[in-house]
């Protein structure tokens, strides 16, 4: 019997394993943040432990950094987070993309950008969006403090080896649909429960012939399908993206490390515990209208009505989530009114986001009621996007141009949505609050944001693009 | 940690779907570099009122809850973010034990890595429990040993957890201990990993 990525992967990482006890994994990179790890190296100090390995961890200030002005640190508490990891880094000796940093970032940005995340890695990291790392065909998931402190301590972790899930994506997308109408619609289609407890391995033509950014995009929102990680199978683009970053193997060894990359792809008769197909041809681009990932609907639909609701229990969240949101059961997506709109998070911040959503607004003006920013998922990201003249198209358009962080997407910084109001946010998370008390957050792509941010409710982008292509 | 084979305790019911790690502890409280402290500000948003008062609508500000260890809530309970902060909010608040027809994965985690015990029951049974929860002050008894959980209406079910997590939430244990004791594993591990590449 073959078997798929996710078996030889986890085979190859196993330290020590007995009867009735999870796996002792090996971890092969750990990537640590200001929010999650204080506690976590202070369990170290108090007992007198170590690192085990800081040659395998990387650290980035990312969630609570203000990204307009960065040499003024307003919030006495995020300060405090900031600083301690800069002394934990020095005291364990852990190699740091501090504030200053020109590989500063958002960690889930960095760890690619950097080479640091590489086929058949386990990698880790106190965010549960560590899933996007497995777009580079590893397995990746976020773990908690504990964890965070346990693998500090060993390189290891004890973990009970999750189920497999098959997820086959094939044909075509149409025009303006996007990874992130994709990863939308699928856990639209299945639930925010349908990964629980397995590893997604995300396949057919359609993920194939998608760029890493994409394939990111995807694997980064498995956890709101419920999945303990998600991962694509390295190919050829894999290798291309991979080639010349920072800390990817070098020179003649390159070849040799993508030789050992291509066994372990997985083989055409692995088995899986569950096996779902999509047809791309089926997507369209997508708007979550309620408070979680699931309660989204295409563009062009109407959110639904009370009485299409299968059961007691989904009648309930639907009405408590049309009340929070203060939207109508029936109301037609297209006119749910904007006034903010968020580019950036580790689901959307990257460079081919910026240049699709700079497509759209190229010499157009921001509606007068919305306010927009653009938040880079890196300085690198920034970097090159100013290189290329992004920022002033962004700018002339009256958007705001900021330093990376996570900002917006869950807004530990000052970047907060008002109480009642609604933004198209290219982030991953619709939860109450997440963007601020009382915030109505909507999850779309970034042409999907672009283009609310200029009409100030939702448009169909793909509508929208062909009949540009038209004139 | 403070380790239990048996717990009797008064049970609170939540009878919410998809609580979610936000909701149980709001990021504006997640700043704090200590491991301490996180019950006050458990469920907040929900607990209290925009002016800061206790929300006499919220289910834990019922009189009838007030000292509960033991949490009955509905399905996927825990989703959402990774944070760790959630079972520390809950563990501080003072349960002990959360019982529900669906647990997120990292949340299920979690709370056996802070001594919190998550118990998955089948969704009728947890039906009954939130029943009988949601009239009247409501105890009830887990055995953590045997697996069975009863009330005083002659109810009883059984649950199953890994042996592994058991004995560690029976003697309160550390993990990093354990896998110290690995030490050589983990070291062969490395030698042979790295040699080969
Ligand atoms: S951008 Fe959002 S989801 Fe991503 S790491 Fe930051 S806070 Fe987490």
């Amino acid at each position: 019997m073959g078997k798929s990525i996710i078996d030889k992967i986890w085979e190859k990482h196993v330290v020590h394993r007995e009867e009735g006890k999870p796996d002792l994994m090996y971890i092969d990179l750990h990537l640590v943040h200001e929010v999650t790890s204080p506690q976590a190296f202070s369990g170290l100090r108090m007992k007198n432990r170590k690192v085990r390995r800081p040659d395998k961890t990387f650290a980035t200030v990312d969630h609570n950094i203000p990204t307009d002005n960065r040499k003024v640190i307003n919030d006495p508490v995020a300060l405090n987070q900031m600083t301690t990891l800069e002394k934990n880094c020095l005291e364990f000796g852990i190699p740091l993309a501090g504030l200053d940093s020109p590989e500063q970032g958002i960690v889930h940005v960095i760890g690619p950008e950097l080479g640091l995340t590489q086929p058949g890695m386990t990698i880790v990291c106190g965010d549960s969006h560590t899933s996007t790392h497995g777009a580079f065909g590893s397995i990746a998931f976020g773990i908690g403090t504990s964890e965070v402190e346990h693998v500090l301590a060993t390189q290891t972790l004890w973990q009970s080896k999750p189920k497999t899930l098959k997820l086959e994506i094939n044909g075509e997308l149409k025009k303006g649909v996007t990874a992130k109408d994709v990863i939308l619609y699928i856990i639209a289609k299945n639930g925010i429960g349908f990964g629980t407890g397995h590893i997604i391995e995300y396949c057919g033509e359609t993920i194939a012939k998608m760029s890493m950014e994409e394939r990111m995009t995807i694997c980064n929102m498995s956890i709101e399908g419920g999945a303990k990680a998600g991962l694509v199978s390295p190919d050829e683009t894999t290798f291309a993206y991979l080639q010349g970053r920072k800390y990817a193997p070098k020179g003649a060894g390159f070849a040799d490390v993508v030789e050992n990359w291509k066994y372990l792809v997985s083989d055409s008769d692995a088995q899986y515990d569950k096996t779902i197909q999509i047809d791309a041809a089926d997507i369209a681009p997508m708007v979550s209208w309620g408070t979680n990932p699931s309660m989204t609907s295409k563009v062009n639909e109407q959110i639904p009505k009370l009485e299409e609701c299968k059961n007691e229990l989904e009648q309930k969240s639907l009405s408590r989530a049309l009340e929070y949101m203060g939207l109508q059961e029936g109301q037609k997506i297209e006119d749910i009114q904007i006034q903010h709109v968020f580019i950036g998070s580790c689901t959307n911040s990257r460079l081919e986001d910026l240049k699709q959503a700079a497509e759209i607004i190229r010499g157009k003006k921001v509606h007068p009621h919305v306010r927009a920013l653009v938040v880079p998922g890196s300085q690198q990201v920034k970097k090159q996007a100013e290189a290329d003249g992004l920022d002033l198209i962004f700018k002339q358009a009256g958007f705001e141009w900021r330093e990376s962080g996570c900002s917006m997407c869950l807004s530990m910084n000052n970047d907060i949505v008002p109480n009642g109001e609604h933004c198209a946010s290219t982030s991953n998370r619709n939860f109450e609050g997440r963007q601020g008390s009382g915030a109505r957050t909507h999850l779309v792509s970034p042409l999907m944001a672009a283009a609310a941010a200029i009409y100030g409710h939702f448009v169909d982008v793909g509508a929208l693009l062909s009949a540009e292509t038209v004139h | 940690m403070s380790g239990f084979k048996t717990l009797q305790g008064k049970a609170a019911a939540m009878d919410r779907a998809n609580v979610d790690t936000d909701q149980i502890i709001p990021k504006q409280f997640l700043k704090r570099i200590e491991k301490t402290g996180f019950g006050q500000y458990l469920f907040y948003d929900w607990r209290f009122t925009k002016e800061g008062l206790p929300n006499p609508e919220f289910e834990l500000n019922k009189a009838e809850n007030q000292g509960a260890s033991i949490l009955i809530a509905n399905e996927n309970f825990g989703c959402g973010s990774s944070r760790e902060h959630a079972p520390w909010a809950l563990g501080d608040y003072g349960f002990k034990v959360i019982i529900a027809p669906s647990f997120a994965d990292i949340f299920h985690q979690n709370c056996l890595k802070n001594g919190l015990l998550p118990i998955t029951l089948p969704a009728e049974t947890v039906e009954y429990l939130l029943q009988r929860a949601k009239k009247q002050p409501y105890d009830l008894k887990v055995d953590l040993q045997n697996g069975i959980i009863e009330d005083e209406y002659n109810f009883s079910a059984t649950f199953t957890i890994n042996e592994y997590w058991k004995k560690m939430l029976i003697n309160g244990w550390d993990e990093i201990e354990i896998t110290l004791q690995l030490e050589s594993s983990i070291s062969s591990f490395e030698e042979k990993r790295f040699a080969v590449q």
